[in-house]
């Protein structure tokens, strides 16, 4: 089952790439539509009745020298099984929705066949992702991280007419590969210290090399430390976190599928993914967390402040995801890595279905993306407006708070409001104050970003060009159904899996696989208990009272989190305005749009009159484009532009040159000027030849 | 008495007068051939002294042989001088530059 559901995309690409010639656009299309909702539909059968223990299916050797062997094979553990739901379950509603974006192109002549090969990439892509989540090395992983940076070049260079689509595409390989050298160094490291790259090893190893030194650049390191720094470098890259943020955004090029598939839900989640899975190593190594809380933080920061002013519907979402990975680090930084992977899980449902969303409305109004442009779409675009007000009320975190009703054990409210909160409470009870604020600042932001899109779009009244508006219509069912699916997702995804994620330990515990015991009554957990109280412990696990600790070793279970680690419970017993804040936020954010874009509307571009010099920081992304413009673009191209000009062409060229035009026909000429065609010349040059070779025998005694 | 040396003298100065009539003669190509006739005496008068003096008869017979090829190359040489006086109307070896590079 697993096989199938991972090459399932795989032969759809080939069919679709190689085969649409034969069995034509439509049927190809199909095809690979067709296998990834396979694929979906045996994830979904993966994850419901997965039991949450660890298993391995190996499939082929892949690599053998010396003592580095790597199976190509599959590790099915409960991260795995997250992964490949939002992978196949997006995927494969992205591939019935292209059917109606990608149906006419402007950007494509009469005649040319631009489908299949769109459908073969998304397919090649899913197959990546997949090999990416699904490996049980470092190797495999990889290549499946590179598998989708290429999948990703491709499909923003889609368009590849447009030069600022091909741009934007080097740029985001380009910016990758810095984050990818760091997660190779990373690979180079753990090989280095654990002798393998296989998971399985390298956790249960991690322990013994807790104390190990590693020397990088000139100076001793903890090993560890080192590692996990190195690897979240790569995961920096992937999931677009600061200071190699600067493609994300451009990425927007491609076509809005592709933004939805790859640039909200699945590819730019890799890095947290990565940083999850490398949790024993992360458990190990507090210093680097901690960046990666401060980096996530900053970043959730930044992008939502930078979200604030953007004018293209698709720029805002595209920083509105940036935030959101930001916010996924900072679970992941501070230990929480459930929580992380909560967010990840609900944030692919409401981001792709908001990316989906603003494509359905840019299919609408003929290609137009600028927001300005937009307005009092409601009513000629319904369906979509309801699907975009869920996926909205799901990133703003719209909930009733604990303190008020809750179901249970489980709040109440959209997919994002659990995953938020837990990630905002988690920050907080870890004692990151600097990760609380920022993230609830952002949280302020990410309501007003989220609830000036929805404002300048569906409601005002309708500017740009009034023949666009005029003919704004709603888009085909095959876009429609997805967005339905994924709004059920936005809406639901948190309530149904809040207990796995972020419930008390014993269920978090059991959803991830990992052996957990009953804390001691004083709250001091007791490690050497642990193993004999797993089996009573089980037994107890419905009753709420009782509280457990993690005690799985590093590698049993999907996620390795320390005994000593109580943050799950800490970040349940937050004092209740931290709980608040978050939602505080939210509505303070939503106040500031409806007045900003419904009471007043001529009110933002006062303030940004106003506060000139902010707007301009605002709208000019920080000036990072600028920076890296002037610090690393400039001086490339000068170095490039040195030894293009003098290197290349005067050194290399002209040497060559030099040879062939100077100095060879200089000899030449003076051959040349030798043969005089007089014979006695000839002769001359004979009889001095014959003296000096009888001079030169007799001299040095001839054959003696 | 007139010994080995005497004869080696003759041959070697007419072997030089022969080199000498090659390259700095500027006239006349029949020259040249009747220098080339001049080196081979001068060859052959040494393998007849050496051939006396040694008292070896294969040294003579050598002689007999070049002289024969000497005979051949002064009638082929002469045809030669014909065609290209044919051909360009002048035998002087100034205007016998065709191979110039």
């Amino acid at each position: 089952m697993e096989l199938t559901l991972l090459f399932a995309p795989l032969i759809g690409a080939l069919l679709c790439g190689f085969g649409w010639k034969i069995v034509g656009e439509n049927a190809a299309c199909w095809i690979a539509t067709g296998g990834l909702f396979l694929s979906a539909l045996l994830s979904w059968i993966v994850f419901l009745t997965f039991d949450g223990v660890t298993e391995t299916v190996s499939i082929f050797r892949f690599i053998e020298s010396g003592t580095l062997s790597t199976d190509w094979s599959i590790r099915m553990d409960r991260l795995t099984a997250i992964m490949l739901i939002v992978i196949t379950t997006v995927s494969s509603l992205v591939h019935l929705y292209s059917f109606g974006y990608m149906a006419h192109d402007e950007n494509f002549g009469e005649g040319v066949s631009y489908k299949p090969r769109f459908f073969a990439y998304l397919s090649f892509f899913t197959f990546a992702m997949l090999m990416l989540v699904t490996s049980d090395n470092l190797i495999q992983m990889f290549f499946g991280w590179e598998g989708v940076g290429v999948a990703s070049y491709l499909l923003i260079g889609f368009y590849y007419k447009k030069p600022s689509a091909n741009a934007a595409a080097i740029k985001a390989f380009v910016v990758n590969r810095v984050g990818d050298f760091g997660f190779a160094l990373g690979i180079f490291a753990i090989y280095l210290m654990f002798d393998s790259v296989e998971f399985s090893v390298i956790f249960a190893d991690v322990p013994a090399q807790a104390d190990r030194t590693l020397t990088f650049l000139w100076r001793e390191w903890p090993a560890l430390e080192i590692i996990a720094f190195l690897l979240f470098i790569g995961a920096m890259g992937k999931s677009a976190q600061l200071l190699l943020h600067t493609w994300l955004p451009d990425a927007m090029e491609g076509p809005t599928p592709v933004s939805a598939l790859i640039h909200a839900a699945t590819m730019v989640t890799a890095g947290v993914f990565l940083v999850c899975r490398m949790s024993p190593i992360m458990e190990f190594a507090p210093n680097a967390m901690v960046f990666v809380t401060v980096l996530g933080a900053t970043t959730a920061f930044v992008a939502a402040t930078i979200g604030l002013v953007q004018t293209d519907i698709k720029r805002v979402i595209a920083y509105s995801t940036m935030s959101q990975l930001g916010y996924m680090f900072v679970a992941a930084g501070v230990g929480m890595y459930s929580a992380a992977m909560f967010h990840l899980f609900t944030h692919a449902f409401f981001k792709a279905m908001l990316f989906l969303g603003a494509g359905s409305v840019i299919h609408a109004m003929h290609h137009e993306q600028d927001m300005r442009n937009y307005g009092a779409l409601r009513k000629k675009i319904p369906y979509t407006f309801w699907a975009m007000m869920i996926g909205t009320l799901a990133i703003t975190g719209v909930g009733i708070p604990v303190w008020i009703v809750t179901l249970g054990e489980i709040p109440i409210g959209f997919a994002g409001f659990q995953s938020k909160d837990a990630i905002v409470e988690s920050a907080f009870a870890a004692g990151s104050m600097y990760g609380f604020w920022l993230l609830v600042i952002a949280a302020l932001f990410t309501s007003f970003y989220s609830w000036r899109l929805m404002f300048l779009t569906f409601y005002g009244e309708a500017r740009g060009n009034k023949h666009t508006h005029e003919h704004a219509h709603e888009s085909p069912l095959v876009m429609l159904l997805p967005l339905g699916v994924l709004a059920l997702g936005a809406a639901l995804a948190g309530m149904v899996w809040y207990n796995s994620f972020f419930g008390h330990t014993d269920k978090v515990a059991d959803f991830y696989g990992i052996p957990y015991a009953e804390a001691a009554a004083d709250g001091q957990d007791t490690v050497e208990g642990a193993e004999e109280d797993h089996g009573a412990a089980a037994d107890h696990g419905g009753e709420g009272e009782h509280r457990y600790v993690f005690a799985g070793q590093p590698g049993e279970g999907a996620l390795y989190i320390a005994p000593d680690n109580t943050l799950l419970d800490d970040a349940h017993n937050v004092p209740y305005w931290v709980k608040t804040s978050p939602f505080a936020a939210m509505l303070i954010g939503f106040a500031f749009a409806w007045l900003f874009y419904i009471k007043k509307p001529s009110l933002p571009g006062r303030l940004a009159a106003n506060q000139k010099y902010i707007y301009q920081f605002l709208l000019n992304k920080w000036y990072f484009d600028e920076l890296y413009t002037a610090v690393f673009v400039q001086p490339a191209k000068m170095i490039g532009r040195f030894l293009w000009k003098r290197g290349d062409g005067d050194v290399i060229d002209g040497g060559l040159n030099g040879l062939a035009m100077g100095i060879i026909p200089f000899f030449t000429r003076l051959a040349g000027r030798a043969q005089s065609g007089y014979i006695f010349t000839y002769a001359f040059a004979m009889v001095i030849g014959i003296a000096v070779l009888v001079t030169w025998m007799t001299m040095s005694g001839g054959a003696n | 008495m007139i010994g080995l040396e005497h004869y080696l003298t003759v041959a070697a100065t007419l072997f030089v007068i022969g080199i000498f009539g090659l390259f700095l003669n500027r006239k006349n190509i029949i020259i040249l051939l009747m220098s080339i006739e001049l080196m081979l005496l001068a060859v052959n008068i040494n393998l007849v002294a050496f051939s006396s003096f040694l008292g070896d008869m294969v040294g003579q017979v050598f002689t007999l042989f070049v002289l024969t090829v000497a005979a051949a190359e002064a009638a082929i040489g002469l045809a030669i001088l014909v065609c290209f006086f044919r051909n360009r109307g002048s035998i002087a070896v100034e205007d016998v530059n065709v191979m110039k590079g």
